[in-house]
């Protein structure tokens, strides 16, 4: 391979936009056998590779492409598990542009090498192959472990303890285990079929699942402990919506993204009336909010049948929080981005119906806390929108239930459970804690490092436990 | 899967459920509800706890099948499993100790509002319990409710049975002073009794209901404004004072699916059981 052919990635093929815009298909088609050796062969195999430091989960990257260039496709896949239990759903969701990609040698002088798509080729090749679950060893000293939320740090906590040797339960409150990978992440980013399929890979690990189980309502933590559990973790996730606080916030056609996105990707309304439940999209769709979930809320309007699809947004395009290629997908398909716009109240019509929001004018200021310019409004620029449906996707905060009913679980002022970085412990003994139950609502990734932070220390914890008995 | 142990009808097209479900049963309480979806393509739907037999370890609840999933579970008899049920959700109601407290009931709620009412007796309360309906075909419970309160009213929409409408009550709330009242049925009864109660400021406890989806705070959908304030009536309520609920907003966001449940529901009748599953 010559330096020049090194320097330019293999692009993956999509879905044209022309057809995408009007199913619920992945839009993303993945590799081919030929197109992932080619990719592969560009990999460097650096002897220190800088990749893995950017891999929350510390995928052994190298020796799973060197796989993949090889030809051996399995092995590869078999590579990316002994670190990640959802390589699937990583290889299509993570933001590898900003960790390990943006650490790749290669992308000094050209593309760095397609990390996240090599990952997806590996394990869809495992899966259409059939998946097959490694035998795992006994373990000297085990315990019985409690995970609270089936999203991506629960699984992967789940995965990690119970490779280990542990009895392990996971706790679902929803009907399906996946959390926001099953109700957020839509089908055309993230197949269904796919994460339920990482799914069953953990209970073959012997994960007991148990969905319908919402905790602090049926059992609360203590009773957990009661019931013998030595170690819980809490991955509870993100999963209260926030509101703008505006009037007419509650007029019909005013979807939370969680409620708008739970009805069409957990409860499949896209396929209503073959499914049951029902999801109704007008004409014109305002989506207030620039990050991941408004713009797979955007693009799942376009999909139900809206004509025109706005994101407003209070920042610039620089500030936007979404993923560059979401945001480029989006563009794309044709949704309207209404830049430095904020929402300032709804108007219904007589039959309590949205039918129009009004919006103020926005610029930048100074840099706020966060770092980013804060958002001015501009006095008298207000101005009205015609909308008849508007999905608020402005940020999620902890679930509070948990924290509620759990007496000497320390929270912060915006609900999230307190932890130790390093081990993710709670300040209740025996209590960890990760994912957006912690840090507020993040990537997936993320998550699923805190899981298996966590993951580490609770198997410290029982094996200092039960010595001590 | 969560088995129907036994099924009863409890008037015209209005059933009582028993499903096994032990761990729920354990746990629940007056006044909390459960999550039903009946097949890997339906809907969540709420359904309000009539009941629990500890040694069966059985969950009740009655449904009037009015809408599709309703009608769906309707055709289902003893023996038959649902994909889920998940509970119990919401908020206990309040059953302290008040005084003399008084329950109306609409319809199918007086099932689950004998579960509070039992409770609410059990801790020393002086109970004057109505049953409304809208026609003498949809009351059910009168029996077990008359044997627990201590004064006892029959009402309906039509004046087939008892009272004609509610409109005595503002007699009962003349001549007695209550210390709580507690209300369960349609949006329709629950303000009517509110709008009745209001004059003398009695604390008067509705169940709400909602629209929900998730039934966990997640999704939103059961929104509610309760003394200005934007509620999820899954996470803060199910119950909360109806002096202080915003009627008018509930009644319009009731309405959302109303053309949707319609469609599913008459392709229900005329497909009998549902679309082509394919």
């Amino acid at each position: 391979m010559d330096k020049e052919q090194r320097k330019h990635e293999i692009p993956m093929a999509k879905q044209d936009v022309l057809d995408r815009i009007h199913n619920f298909y992945e839009v993303a088609l993945g590799y081919t056998e030929e197109q992932a050796m080619a990719e592969a062969e560009r990999c460097l195999q650096c002897p220190n590779p800088r990749c893995v430091t950017g891999c929350p989960v510390e995928v052994p990257i190298p020796q799973f492409i060197k796989e993949i260039k090889e030809g051996n496709f399995l092995a590869a896949s078999k590579k990316v598990k002994e670190k990640n239990s959802l390589p699937a759903v990583c290889g299509r969701v993570c933001p590898q542009e900003n960790q390990c990609q943006q650490m790749c040698v290669l992308g000094k002088m050209g593309d760095p090498i397609s990390i996240g798509r090599l990952e997806r080729f590996a394990s869809d090749f495992e899966r259409r192959n059939g998946v097959t679950v490694p035998e795992l060893e006994k373990a000297a000293v085990t315990g019985k472990v409690a995970i609270v939320g089936s999203g991506p740090a629960g699984l992967t906590a789940a995965a990690d303890l119970v490779k280990l040797g542990h009895e392990v339960v996971m706790f679902e409150s929803l009907h399906l285990a996946g959390g926001v990978l099953m109700y957020g992440i839509p089908e055309f980013r993230l197949p269904k079929e796919i994460v339920q399929s990482e799914v069953q890979y953990i209970k073959k690990l012997g994960v007991d699942v148990k969905t319908n189980y919402t905790i602090g309502r049926i059992y609360n933590i203590d009773e957990l402990f009661a019931e013998g559990f030595d170690a819980i973790f809490v991955g509870s996730g993100a999963g209260l919506p926030n509101f703008m606080r505006i009037p007419g916030e509650n007029l019909g056609g005013v979807y939370s993204a969680n409620e708008f996105l739970i009805r069409v990707n957990l409860m499949k309304g896209y396929l209503f009336p073959e499914y049951d439940t029902p999801i109704r999209i007008g004409k014109k769709v305002a989506v207030i909010g620039g990050g991941n979930v408004a713009m797979d809320s955007a693009r799942c309007s376009l999909r139900l049948g809206a004509e025109e699809v706005y994101i407003v947004y209070r920042r610039s395009r620089e500030e936007l929080p979404a993923r560059a290629e979401e945001a480029e997908n989006a563009e794309e398909e044709g949704i309207i981005f209404r830049l430095l716009n904020n929402p300032t109240k709804f108007v219904g019509d007589e039959s309590g119906w949205v039918k129009g929001m009004e919006c103020i004018k926005m610029e930048l200021g100074a840099p706020d806390a966060s770092g980013r310019r804060r958002p001015v409004p501009i006095e008298g620029s207000e101005f009205m929108m015609d909308v008849d449906t508007a999905i608020i996707a402005i940020g999620q905060t902890p679930n509070p239930l948990i924290q509620r009913t759990t007496e000497g679980l320390e929270t912060t002022r915006h609900g999230t459970i307190v932890t130790q970085e390093e081990t993710g412990a709670t300040t209740k003994d025996g209590v960890y804690a990760g994912g957006d139950v912690v840090s507020g609502a993040a990537t997936v990734i993320s998550a699923m490092g805190a899981g298996k932070t966590a993951a580490k220390s609770m198997h410290e914890y029982i094996l200092k436990k039960k010595a001590a008995k | 899967m969560y088995k129907i142990v036994t099924k009863k009808e409890l008037a015209p097209n209005i059933y009582l459920i028993e499903v096994a479900a032990a761990d729920v049963a354990a746990k629940s309480n007056p006044g909390q509800f459960v999550i039903i979806r009946l097949d890997e393509k339906g809907e969540r739907v709420p359904l309000t706890i009539a009941g629990v037999d500890f040694e069966k370890g059985t969950v009740a609840t009655a449904f009037h099948a009015v809408g599709r999933t309703t009608k769906k579970l309707a055709k289902m008899n003893a023996g038959d499993s649902i994909t889920d049920l998940s509970g119990p959700l919401g908020n206990p109601a309040e059953v302290g100790k008040f005084g003399r407290v008084l329950l109306v009931g609409g319809g199918v709620w007086c099932a689950p509002l004998r579960y509070v009412a039992q409770a609410l007796r059990k801790n020393g309360n002086k109970l004057v319990v109505v049953a409304a309906g809208r026609t003498e075909n949809d009351m059910v419970y009168e029996n077990e409710l008359k044997a627990i309160a201590d004064e006892f009213h029959v009402a309906s929409d039509d004046g087939s049975k008892g009272h004609e409408g509610l409109g005595f009550l503002a007699d009962v709330l003349k001549t007695q002073k209550f210390d709580y009242a507690v209300a369960m049925g349609q949006v329709s009864l629950l303000k009517k009794v509110v709008d009745l109660t209001r004059p003398y400021g009695l604390k008067t406890m509705v169940t709400l209901a909602s629209l929900m989806v998730d039934g966990t705070g997640m999704c939103g959908a059961c929104r509610v404004t309760v003394a200005g304030e934007t509620k999820f009536a899954c996470m803060d309520g199910p119950e909360f004072n109806g002096l202080d609920v915003d009627f008018e907003e509930l009644v319009s966001r009731q309405r959302v699916y109303l053309p949707e449940e319609r469609m599913a529901s008459m392709i229900h009748d005329k497909l009998g059981g549902g679309v082509k599953r394919g």
